[in-house]
């Protein structure tokens, strides 16, 4: 077999001896498979609060990552799928339809459809006018959400009901949730894996490289990034039907720009091209986040030039400095 | 009609504060090929000085012109200080990088000031209306604010076009190298473009700060919009920068003001109400987004970029 | 048979350049700096809008285009300035080229870097330019000279009937030119190559016919002999000197 080169990607498998990327992935998922165990033997329900949010968002993370660390396509509008995905649950579920097998296929694919017109739109633009304008489709539709009163407008509405799917699974038991969104995330994970090393991963991680060259050998690349734009906005709205569950609430502040910026800092921090970056990243941000504001009342007056410092100094996140790699 | 013509009024004159802010981030993107998030928290900064000192003095003029000062020499040495430290890298680590500085301010003002807002106001001159046309009574201070920003584009197109500091800096728009290699002081250069880039936003911030309340995060929402004109007008581009900002203006404040009632001629006063609401919010993006689909670099690209 | 024609008056950096090259042949352009050659391809690829004339390649009229359709259709290039995937090894480089050429990529499932389908031709266009053994060597770590023969590499991998090559040697040592030379007249007859070069032994030892550009113009067009006396363009070009760029 030869030596692995360095644009296969690199996951949290490998034969041969346990790496240090290795040994954090497995530290991290065993860490995440206890956490109801640690929950209930201590008492604190908030942990497995917490923990469930950071694999929620991992799987959002997962799916900006595609988009982002393989694609090279920075979107600025990520947490709009979260949005429409948790609002389809939302708005289902006021409408008297509970029913999961209905809410999260509508979810996936409103997401789904959004993505496929904000790509179609804005994939012929590049750099930073990418990221204004994927920012600025995020915002339209979190002024939609605002407008829609009969919704809860601003201030939100709350689900009363999570989804149900008919006895096959209880998502209101706590622990049985938490361990669903860890194996979709898990799923999630494996999924992205093999989508980035197939053939159309191939071309997406081209284009990202090189998108004149793609184009040059025959490649028409625009196709390729549209339908993985779609895919990471599908995955995302999956997300956003957990988030909806999770909170048994939904509002436009699932959408707010601010949080496509923690979307956009849990990829880079976890190091993107990185399988398992985005739940380091997610897990790291989360945690920090929450820490931060229980030392201080001003936790931005720390975290926020730690961002900076973090964009400064570190080359590819925290895989980057486990593995000792300068990528991304 | 008269009411349309305040709104048009209206729309110049969120365009020139637009602009205003436009234009330094334009010029910060244009010469350093900088994103920064952090242009918002200039701008709310200045607002927030004007108000301090304006109190302490009791003068708004004095008040201001501090504050302007303040500003620029905030701007200067958070360059100094942080963003220097970004040149070069990729425009994904400049948005990671500015957010946290968007963060830590959002929340350093709130140490400082409380997270309830200031006032600022006026002095009582300014509070007068102008007849500008038969039967339209038209603030003062507002015509002030369109004719102030007026004369600053009219000194930055000076600056930029025929001063020596301008031709360094379109010079080093087109070709850092060069410049350097010129024995220019670049660094110098580029802290005092990004200081004139945090005036210009503490201004539009000092100026809007009697109209709007003075309060955290009042930076975030204009600063969008910004990014909108910069985005449509052309990165690097001056001229583009005020041509959109005043369309984006214009499209903004008529949007809203006549979306609900035009949405009102075929649907229900609850319906064309929210709606119009939603929509009017979304205008400006609308308009960008039908602009880059025409115009994948904006109005007016600056060459090479 | 193949037949390449090119009709346009293009932009003020082409002034009605017209050329036909039969299946076959191998072309040689050569002008000096600034003539219009890099214009010259940017049209024939599809990066550039002439803004009149057409483009014909094997009968079919290409002018509109895309770039990505031409490649296709078996028109391949290399580039004058090295385009690679700084990311990938040399097999990758190549085996994205292949992969191109081998139907849609909407395959997500199977590791495109274990199918034979794509390594294998890879491994064959890396040999043919003499890199088999930097196969495994990251982009980055490639010298100049072997980035160059990658950019040949790629450009054969996609199997094209058609050869654009933008200076090529540019940048390579005596030994490496010389087996590019090697290649290019192995080619010769099978795939029909325009060449651009400033390596005046090299476009005479292996053009079968030669194109002068000069400021957007074909100034003269004939096999070596005919271009080597020709007066015009002795003045304009040879005149000035050096076989170097």
């Amino acid at each position: 077999m030869s030596p692995a080169p360095k644009a296969a990607v690199k996951t949290g498998w490998s034969i041969g001896p346990v790496t240090p990327r290795v040994g954090l992935n497995i530290a991290v998922i065993a860490t995440l498979a206890v956490v109801p165990a640690y929950a209930a033997l201590t008492g604190n329900a908030f942990a497995l609060t917490l923990f469930t949010r950071v694999v929620i968002l991992a799987i959002a993370a997962l799916s900006l990552n595609l988009i982002m660390g393989f694609g090279g396509m920075v979107s600025f509008g990520h947490a709009a799928y979260l949005g429409i995905g948790g609002y389809a649950v939302g708005i289902l579920a006021k409408e008297g339809i509970g029913s999961g097998f209905v809410q999260w296929p509508i979810a996936v694919a409103a997401a789904a459809l959004y993505a496929l017109i904000v790509g179609a739109l804005s994939l012929r633009t590049r750099g930073v006018y990418f990221i204004m304008i994927t920012l600025a489709f995020a915002q339209m539709i979190y002024y939609v959400a605002i407008g829609l009163d009969r919704y809860g407008g601003d201030d939100g509405l709350t689900i009363y009901h999570r989804s149900s799917f008919g006895g096959l699974i209880d998502l209101s038991n706590r622990t049985v949730f938490y361990y669903f969104c860890f194996g979709l995330l898990l799923v999630g994970i494996y999924l992205v894996w093999r989508i980035v090393n197939s053939r159309f991963g191939m071309v997406i991680r081209g284009a990202r490289s090189n998108e004149r060259r793609m184009r040059a050998i025959g490649f028409p690349t625009f196709r390729y990034q549209l339908v993985c734009f779609v895919i990471a906005g599908a995955m995302c709205g999956l997300a956003g039907a957990l988030l909806a569950n999770h909170t048994d609430f939904i509002s436009p502040a699932m959408m707010h720009w601010t949080r496509s910026g923690d979307l956009i800092v849990m990829v880079v921090l976890g190091g993107m091209q990185a399988m398992f970056g985005p739940l380091i990243g997610a897990l790291t941000f989360l945690v920090l986040e929450e820490g931060l504001s229980r030392l201080t009342e001003y936790s931005n007056l720390i975290l926020g030039p730690l961002l900076l410092v973090v964009a400064i100094s570190i080359h590819g996140g925290i895989d980057g400095l486990i593995t000792g790699q300068r990528g991304g | 009609m008269l009411y349309f013509f305040e709104q048009f009024l209206n729309g110049i004159q969120l365009g020139m504060l637009l602009f205003l802010l436009a234009a330094g981030l334009t010029l910060i993107f244009g010469i350093m090929d900088l994103v920064n998030l952090a242009h918002g928290s200039l701008y709310m900064l200045g607002a927030y000085f004007a108000a301090t000192f304006a109190d302490w003095t009791d003068s708004f003029l004095l008040g201001a012109m501090l504050a302007l000062a303040a500003t620029a020499l905030t701007g200067m040495l958070l360059e100094v200080v942080a963003v220097r430290r970004l040149y070069g890298r990729s425009h994904l680590d400049h948005v990671l990088g500015t957010f946290g500085l968007l963060l830590f301010f959002n929340e350093l003002v709130r140490l400082i000031w409380g997270p309830a807002g200031m006032t600022l106001s006026l002095p009582s001159e300014m509070l007068n209306a102008v007849e500008v046309l038969p039967g339209l009574f038209y603030p003062l201070y507002r015509l002030v604010i369109i004719g102030v920003t007026l004369v600053v584009a009219v000194l930055m197109y000076l600056l930029i076009m025929r001063t020596r500091l301008g031709m360094l800096i379109r010079a080093g728009a087109s070709n850092r190298e060069m410049v350097g290699a010129l024995g220019i002081n670049i660094k110098l250069l580029y802290t005092m473009v990004f200081g004139l880039g945090a005036a210009l936003a503490g201004f539009a911030g000092l100026m809007q700060a009697p109209i709007l309340t003075v309060q955290i995060g009042m930076g975030e929402n204009i600063l969008i919009a910004a990014f909108v004109v910069v985005t449509i007008g052309g990165i690097g581009s001056i001229r583009g920068a005020f041509v959109a900002s005043l369309l984006v203006g214009l499209a903004d404040t008529v949007g809203r003001s006549f979306m609900p009632d035009l949405l009102h001629t075929f649907l229900t006063e609850s319906a064309s109400s929210s709606l119009g609401r939603a929509l009017s919010s979304m205008m400006i993006y609308l308009v960008m987004a039908l602009v880059l689909i025409a115009r994948p670099k904006g109005l007016f690209p600056a060459a090479g970029k | 048979m193949e037949d390449l024609t090119k009709r346009f008056g293009g932009v003020v950096a082409a002034d009605g350049v017209s050329l036909a090259l039969p299946a076959g042949e191998l072309h040689a352009i050569i002008g000096p700096n600034g003539a219009g050659k890099s214009t010259l391809i940017g049209q024939l690829t599809g990066e550039v809008a002439p803004d009149s004339g057409r483009i014909r390649f094997d009968g079919q009229e290409i002018t509109n285009l895309p770039v990505y359709q031409r490649s296709q259709l078996g028109l391949a290039r290399s580039f004058q300035v090295t385009t690679l995937f700084p990311d990938f090894t040399a097999l990758d480089n190549v085996a994205l080229s292949v992969q191109a050429h081998s139907g849609h990529s909407f395959h997500f499932w199977r590791n495109a870097q274990s199918e034979a389908e794509l390594r294998e031709p890879a491994q064959m266009a890396l040999a043919r330019v003499g890199l088999s053994e930097r196969a495994a060597t990251p982009v980055a770590d490639l010298s100049h000279g072997e980035r160059r023969q990658l950019e040949i590499a790629m450009a054969l991998a996609g199997r094209p009937r058609m050869l654009l090559l933008d200076e090529p040697m540019a940048g390579m040592g005596p030994e490496e030119s010389a087996r590019l030379v090697e290649l290019l007249r192995a080619l010769k007859g099978g795939i029909t190559v325009m060449l651009i070069e400033h390596d005046i032994d090299a476009v005479f030892a292996l053009a079968d016919r030669i194109s002068v550009l000069v400021y957007g113009r074909i100034i003269a067009t004939g096999d070596p002999a005919a271009i080597r006396a020709d007066h015009a363009v002795r003045e304009a070009y040879l005149g000035e000197g050096g076989a170097d760029g």
